[in-house]
């Protein structure tokens, strides 16, 4: 039995401790935003927001969440999730879509802790999130955008 | 192929809200069978609508190519949009349910998406469709109003008139849907295209970055179980024996069951289905597997390429390789097997009552798909929907001929009976579950003079056939020579003096498929790197080079050398200790000439920038053509700097996930700079096109830059 937060709600797992977090939020929760990708942390696309930090949740067994706060992609807000999915509606980043959540969890993190980030800062920032349709021009384009509009 | 499009009065849906037109490409026995019942009476197939106008305003066009990354749901609606004059913001998409005759692509003469084939056969449809529903809504307010139609103007939406009476779309739905359509839709003068040109907002967008769009594996029908299948550890070995208690005694898995394709273990939950999955023990029958590792098929193909095969091009002769004071050039290039990895793994829904099945899931030949599903559940195709989901990707993936992905959703239903069932591939299931990239060994040969002029192209090719044996390949007469093996090592716009292309056919058991440009994903590359090694070795420059060899009718590929250079401001093969390398490659009608700047970083190519010029006829939404030339620039380059499955002596697959088959990053990520050609031309794609050419620019670029020659991809070897 996990206890813990899931976008502001308590919820209560009676599953095997094991579970990854992904699972559990897709396939209990229909939390379905956050996507799998790997299942082994190499991709990003399973990206939460754990006590707010990013984390791979296919790599999180729900065993040590105990009391633990988790927020996906349909439960974000804040300003610099905001920007970033403003910015990232501006100029169109999705292609097949599958893993802009995860970037999108990223991205949010990155500027929650550096405000104005250089072309290094993300490309260390975002380095464990995949694309296979190499959306990544417009990510780093759309993560200075949001920047601009945090300061201004 | 039949591109003309007649409209019926039973191709319009009465009941439904407001205005529905279907219109259908009367095959023709079809017509030949109307007029016989004289034109009414006979069955046609089911009218289907290809767009819907609700009383609320909102304009649905149903999209028959499905929607991975590569924008057709916002393009066909933009041209819908276009001639029904409508606003853009009421504008939606679907994807449209399985059903050939109805949406067959032109290209395939079946319902299908690939060959980047989206925007060049529906152009002509899409604008007679939103042509004949704007004729309609006019011929309904002309009523209404008591006016003439030639009186009445339509712009973002609104339909008025010069008396002042004014409507939106929606509340003449219903009664356009009675009108009789137009015969012969007009369509507009493309110099008057308003929508058609701009950069319109992506549909689906919004609900790609909040987490709302639904693709295949977001779906959880009522009661489903989630089901995996252990499969076998080499291709073409099937389950022999299975001790499956194990796997039943993990908690939450219902049952385990041997099908053709691998040990199916169905779950309540993914990771139920998972453990039970890692609990099995199977022995499996490895009597018709194939052993050999990928190193030996290496040298197998690349003696065969060597040795010659079936001449598929020849131009002039090659009697110039003989010339005196010709020196003989030669280069064999070596290309791995390759998995496409989308990063949503296949996956889809099958739900099955009652002697009826519902399929829901990135079905890229849907029409096929129902027919397999028909077939393995021995039911008729009838009693089979395929709903078509938004897909995480494709890449050529789900461009299965053979339907194998549709035969296990099926046969994952036949063996547990009635029930809801959703089928997850793994990454690992992925990445080793073959259908790759061919590997693929060219050997080419050229005679330079004294003057460094080309006097003769040879370029002999052997890899395996997607096409050859699979019901496309019938359809499309490939029987014995397949052209999606050698594409783009002929053709070419040079003037080479004499040039002969031959493919060798190669057997193995390693299942192939189309990989993102298919052909050109490697034709370009031993096209364009040994070009333009002659031109270096004749003293001629990359751009001017390959300018003065272009034939005299090559405009449009003069057109896109010339951009690229032009925004690259070109110097030559390396400037301030970069390397820049030229390529240039058509593909699926789209001409792309590609620059890249590339860095020597500790031995290993970086990529900085890429310049890129495209010509794709009417660049009927430039955001996404450009998004597609970045996307299929970092496709390739990922591919060409680290991917190669490997297979091992005894024919197990090396790779498995993302740590050992590796994606690029955004550090490896090189700026894009795009640049569209104006253009009146039919559209054709760009989903494809983007990829050819950055690895023979990459490839070009580090030999600019360090001297070195590649001759096997990836560039940068494992470290294994």
């Amino acid at each position: 039995m996990t206890n813990l937060t899931v976008n502001g709600k308590e919820v209560t797992w009676d599953i095997d401790p094991e579970t990854p977090l992904l699972w559990a939020l897709r396939d209990h929760e229909k939390l379905t935003g956050t996507k799998f990708g790997c299942g082994v942390a190499q991709c990003g696309a399973c990206t939460v927001m754990l006590n707010g930090m990013p984390r791979r949740s296919c790599v999180t067994p729900i065993g040590t969440l105990e009391g633990a706060e988790v927020t996906t992609i349909e439960g974000m807000e804040g300003a610099e999730f905001e920007a970033v999915q403003t910015a990232w509606q501006g100029i169109d980043v999705p292609q097949c879509g599958w893993c802009q959540s995860g970037q999108i969890m990223s991205a949010t993190a990155l500027l929650q802790m550096n405000g104005a980030p250089t072309d290094e800062d993300i490309d260390n920032a975002m380095a464990g999130n995949v694309c296979r349709c190499a959306t990544y021009v417009r990510v780093r384009q759309a993560i200075h955008d949001a920047a601009k509009t945090m300061e201004g | 192929m039949n591109k003309s499009i007649r409209t019926s009065r039973r191709a319009f849906l009465a009941g439904t809200a407001g205005l529905v037109i279907g219109t259908y490409l009367a095959p023709r026995g079809l017509r030949a069978q109307e007029a016989a019942a004289g034109g009414g009476g006979n069955p046609l197939p089911q009218p289907n609508a290809f767009v819907r106008i609700a009383p609320d305003d909102t304009v649905t066009v149903i999209v028959k190519h499905i929607e991975f990354g590569q924008g057709p749901n916002t393009g066909l609606a933009t041209l819908v949009a276009e001639e029904l004059d409508a606003d853009w913001s009421q504008m939606r998409a679907e994807s449209a349910p399985a059903n050939d005759e109805t949406y067959k692509n032109f290209a395939f003469g079946s319902q299908g998406t690939g060959g980047s084939t989206a925007m060049a056969n529906s152009y002509m449809q899409m604008r007679q469709v939103g042509a004949m529903a704007r004729a309609m809504l006019v011929a309904a307010a002309a009523a209404e109003w008591g006016v003439p139609a030639e009186e009445i103007t339509v712009e973002k939406g609104k339909i008025s008139h010069p008396s002042g009476q004014s409507s939106s779309f929606g509340a003449f739905a219903e009664a356009a849907a009675q009108q009789q359509p137009p015969a012969e839709p007009v369509l507009k003068d493309p110099a008057n295209f308003t929508l058609i040109g701009t950069d319109l907002p992506k549909l689906d967008t919004q609900k790609k970055t909040n987490g709302s769009a639904i693709f295949g594996m977001d779906q959880y029908p009522d009661g489903v179980q989630t089901v995996v299948l252990a499969r076998p550890p080499k291709f073409g070995a099937t389950p022999g024996s299975v001790d499956d208690a194990a796997a039943l005694a993990v908690p939450g898995v219902n049952a385990v069951h041997t099908l053709p394709q691998g040990v199916a273990v169905y779950a309540d939950s993914t990771f139920a289905a998972l453990r039970g999955r890692d609990a099995l023990s199977i022995e499996w029958d490895e009597s018709g597997a194939e052993t050999r590792s990928s190193a030996a098929m290496e040298q197998e193909w690349a003696a065969a390429a060597k040795a010659g095969g079936a001449v598929v091009e020849e131009e002039g002769d090659l009697s110039g390789l003989e010339a005196e004071g010709v020196e003989v050039m030669e280069a064999e290039f070596m290309f791995p097997f390759l998995a496409h990895a989308p990063m949503e793994p296949l996956n889809g829904i099958i739900e099955v009552s009652g002697g009826e099945a519902r399929a829901s899931y990135g079905a890229q030949f849907p029409g096929g798909d129902q027919m397999t599903i028909a077939q393995v559940l021995g039911i008729d195709p009838t009693a089979v929907t395929v709903e078509v989901t938004l897909a995480g990707g494709s890449f050529g993936r789900r461009a299965q001929q053979d339907a194998h992905f549709a035969a296990e959703l099926a046969s994952v239903a036949k063996a547990a009976g009635d029930g809801a069932y959703k089928l997850v591939w793994t990454r690992e299931d992925d990445i080793r579950g073959g259908y790759y990239r061919p590997m693929t060994a060219h050997y080419l040969r050229a005679g330079l003079d004294g003057d460094g002029n080309i006097t003769g192209w040879q370029n002999d090719l052997a890899n395996q056939s997607i096409m050859i044996g699979s019901p496309m390949g019938e359809m499309m007469g490939a029987k014995e020579i397949d052209p999606t093996s050698f594409e783009g090592s002929n053709m070419l716009p040079y003037d080479f003096g004499g040039r002969r292309v031959s493919w060798t056919k190669m057997d193995a058991g390693v299942p192939v498929l189309w990989w993102r440009s298919v052909g050109s994903s490697h034709t370009a590359t031993a096209v364009e790197v040994f070009l333009d090694e002659l031109l270096e070795a004749g003293g001629k420059d990359a751009v001017q080079g390959r300018l003065d060899l272009l034939k005299e009718d090559a405009t449009r590929e003069r057109a896109v050398i010339e951009k690229v250079a032009e925004i690259a401001n070109w110097q030559g093969r390396s400037a301030n200790g970069k390397g820049y390398g030229m390529a240039y490659a058509k593909s699926f009608g789209t001409y792309v000439a590609q620059i890249a700047e590339v860095e020597d970083r500790g031995g290993v190519p970086h990529v900085t920038k890429v310049w890129c010029a495209v010509d794709c006829g009417v660049a009927v939404n430039p955001n996404v053509i450009r998004a597609q030339m970045e996307g299929g620039i970092g496709y390739g380059l990922g591919a060409a700097l680290f991917d190669e499955i490997v297979i091992a002596e005894g024919g197990e697959v090396v790779q498995s996930n993302f740590d050992d088959y590796r994606m690029l990053r955004i550090a490896e990520m090189p700026a894009v700079e795009v640049a569209i050609i104006d253009s009146t031309a039919d559209p054709t794609g760009v989903g494809e096109p983007g990829v050819p050419p950055i690895a023979p620019a990459v490839i070009n670029g580090w030999r600019g830059l360090t001297g070195q020659k590649i001759r096997r991809l990836p560039i940068v070897q494992p470290m294994v």
